[in-house]
């Protein structure tokens, strides 16, 4: 029986690369959650958003690079990622000015919305991949870790030990910059509050003299922040393909969907709860059993729910439960 | 105007006539390879490949008395069973193809066996179906493959790892026929030799995130990891998941891993990981890059060495029996693969025609050092593979 070793494996093979995964997924959601809580559509383009404002940053990356500038130890990517949300931004204000305002003035039902956020969707899809291609794209530099699992087992003579990479730190990191910052935003500041208020009543807020577009065009930019933000995270923590962003849209809106649509705090919430229960459900707990448990109760086989091969089947089993029992999410969002 | 009808009449005759001509003065062999699809970016060499051998022996005055071979080109596209069977039933019907290098994914090799190859008696050798079920598929002996099955390197790389000292691995294989044949086949070689699957996880390619699979793989354990998978795709993922975590040192790759992304993405890193790749250490081998490379193609692209000798075998057996009927010749392709005989070198095709015009024996190597085993498929050779100093360097072949 030894819990610190079952606890470290617990770390490396669950913990971290769930947390890491989880806070992505988030970031995603919190756009998701901002466009259906303002913008009252789903939004299926935001994958993809995703993966635009991730190319712009990969290619400023590279120009960066390519005239010698580093950050040292912590990827370049950093500070490209300002001009990523820039392109992002214009982006979906552009798309909003020439797609979805004129949806919004004939006061579309919004399943209007949603199809033509697909329509949106492909063809972001195609410009991506005419810019850097359907392929493989790995843009990280710098130190990939900042303790190794050989070095935490050096360091603590344990059997088991965990590594954390520099990805995974700057992730949970700027998660956490950027939801304070968001939710200071939402709360604290003039246009949060009116943003907040054309959320819960378009009409009131109209009344007193909120500008409709105004909180559209910010929504937009918040939204291409963050899209940026979780793309480039991921990115750097994975590596960047146009498809796998596009494949992203299931689990970031089954996190949006169980947290609550248009609630914030249930985005975060629902993030972590959807990849957690992907890492803990297609797990093989046997090593941790083997540490945790006496001897001779010690199991034989794998210990594993589910093949990992459903992986994906997962986000989608959350959804359905959650649509069932709790169709307004954990957060009491909006009903689907 | 009846006199502008008559000549038009006799145009059409005439026309008609030498259309006919070219049908007894000519064979024409079909190549049918995925022009489009998953694996476009191969293809093109492969049937410079055939097309090489093609026109080296059309014409020859000991083929069939100087005939002419033609290649007539359809799209396989690796994927759609419905779009090859369509494209070799147009090679047959309108062409009148009575043997067809191709097809080149294992699905549509299948597909096309079935569905036309066997009901219309036309011979087939493909250059790169590697499917195990292929061995035991109705064929009425009339399907080749100069690659081999990957049973065969399931067991060679399952011999290597024995030999290694490692007696317990984790397998990771991509999840498709050519993953999990290969899978199976390797598993059932390694236990027969007294080794231990702790875990055959399949994997999905083109996913960001491994994690997952690693956990249930180092949850599982093993003295090495088995890769079976694309080095360009999920395989690469596994391995820098299984690193970054720390789950597996030691490595063991399929075919599908052996490439220069490779060493580019981890280097140093997996020193001493083995794999295993189709190559052999034969002459022909240069002597097909050398020819490839005067006629501008590249001879060392995968399958193009292959494909060569499906075309060059099919010309030679065709050439013995004296006929271009493929009930006719398919007894002959085993005898000219393998010994006894004159050994026959890519380029030397018309040497073979000569020989076999005057009633001997040849024993054809060609570009890939053929030796086919029954049902008609080639015996493989391997290369072994290790990671030395961050470079994949050849210890050997098996």
């Amino acid at each position: 029986m030894d819990l610190l070793n079952a606890l470290m494996v617990l770390m490396n093979f669950v913990v971290m690369p769930a947390t890491a995964y989880g806070a992505q997924l988030a970031l995603g959601a919190l756009g998701v959650t901002l466009v259906y809580g303002i913008l009252r559509f789903s939004n299926f383009a935001h994958g993809d958003s995703m993966a635009f404002g991730t190319m712009v940053t990969i290619l400023f990356t590279w120009a960066l690079q390519g005239i010698g500038v580093s950050l040292g130890p912590v990827p370049t990517a950093l500070l490209a990622l300002p001009l990523g949300i820039a392109g992002a931004a214009l982006m979906l204000l552009g798309t909003d000015r020439a797609v979805y305002r004129f949806y919004r003035r004939q006061k579309a039902n919004p399943i209007i919305l949603v199809i033509v956020s697909m329509g949106v969707m492909f063809i972001y899809n195609g410009i991506v991949r005419l810019i850097v291609g359907p392929d493989d794209r790995r843009f990280d530099d710098g130190e990939r870790f900042i303790f190794t699992v050989r070095d935490f087992e050096a360091w603590t003579g344990l059997e088991e030990g965990f590594g954390l990479r520099t990805s995974q730190a700057i992730t949970i990191l700027t998660a956490i910059v950027v939801v304070a910052a968001l939710f200071w935003f939402l709360n604290r500041t003039r246009t949060g509050k009116s943003m907040r208020a054309f959320s819960d009543n378009e009409d009131l807020a109209l009344l007193s003299g909120i500008n409709p577009e105004r909180v559209v065009a910010v929504t937009w930019i918040i939204v291409a922040a963050l899209a940026t933000v979780a793309g480039v995270l991921y990115g750097l923590d994975k590596s960047f393909k146009p498809f796998t962003y596009f494949q992203l849209l299931l689990p970031i809106f089954a996190a949006a969907i169980v947290g609550g649509l248009g609630s914030p705090l249930g985005a975060i919430a629902g993030g972590f709860v959807i990849a957690f229960s992907e890492v803990t459900i297609t797990y093989a707990w046997k090593r941790v059993l083997e540490y945790a448990l006496p001897e001779a109760v010690a199991p034989d086989g794998l210990v594993q729910l589910l093949s990992t091969d459903y992986k994906f089947a997962v986000s989608f089993m959350i959804l359905v439960i959650v649509l069932l029992f709790r169709p307004t999410g954990l957060f009491r969002g909006k009903s689907v | 105007m009846r006199h502008l009808l008559l000549t038009a009449a006799a145009a059409s005759l005439t026309a008609g006539a030498a259309f006919a001509e070219s049908h007894t003065d000519s064979v024409k062999m079909g190549v049918l390879l995925s022009f489009t699809g998953p694996i476009e970016s191969l293809t093109p060499a492969m049937a410079a490949g055939a097309e090489m051998a093609i026109s080296e022996a059309s014409g020859d005055e000991n083929f069939m008395g100087g005939m002419a071979i033609e290649p007539v080109r359809g799209d396989a596209t690796c994927v759609d069973a419905a779009a090859a069977t369509a494209a070799a039933e147009r090679m047959v019907t309108s062409d009148g193809v009575t043997a067809i290098m191709g097809a080149d994914c294992s699905g549509v090799t299948t597909a096309v066996l079935a569905n036309v190859a066997v009901p219309n008696g036309i011979s087939m050798i493909s250059p790169s179906a590697t499917s195990p079920a292929l061995t035991e598929a109705e064929d009425d002996g009339l399907f080749f493959r100069t690659a081999p099955s990957d049973a065969r390197q399931g067991e060679v790389l399952a011999a290597i790892l024995s030999e290694e000292g490692i007696s317990s691995v984790a397998v990771t294989y991509t999840n498709n026929d050519y993953g999990k044949g290969f899978a199976d086949a390797f598993q059932a070689a390694f236990e027969e030799a007294g080794g231990e699957v702790t875990i055959a996880a399949a994997h999905e390619d083109g996913k960001g995130d491994y994690s997952a699979e690693v956990g249930a793989l180092a949850s599982a354990g093993g003295d090495a990891l088995v890769v079976l998978g694309y080095v360009d795709q999920g395989g690469a993922g596994v391995m820098q998941s299984a690193l970054d975590t720390g789950a597996f040192d030691l490595f063991a790759l399929g075919d599908g891993m052996i490439g220069d992304s490779l060493t580019e993405r981890f280097g140093t890193d997996i020193d001493g990981t083995i794999g295993t790749a189709p190559g052999s250490e034969n002459e022909g081998g240069d002597v097909f890059a050398d020819m490839a490379s005067e006629a501008g193609i590249d001879g060392t692209s995968v399958y193009a060495g292959e494909s060569y000798d499906a075309a060059a075998l099919t010309i030679l057996a065709m050439a013995k029996a004296g006929s271009a009927s493929a009930s006719d010749f398919k007894g002959e392709v085993m005898g000219i693969a393998n010994a006894p005989g004159e050994q026959i070198l890519p380029g030397e095709l018309s040497k073979a025609l000569q020989i076999i015009a005057d009633g001997g024996e040849v024993d054809y190597q060609g570009a890939t050092g053929v030796e086919f085993v029954e049902p008609g498929e080639a015996a493989g050779s391997y290369a072994q593979f290790e990671v030395q100093d961050g470079a994949l360097t050849v210890v050997g072949y098996r």
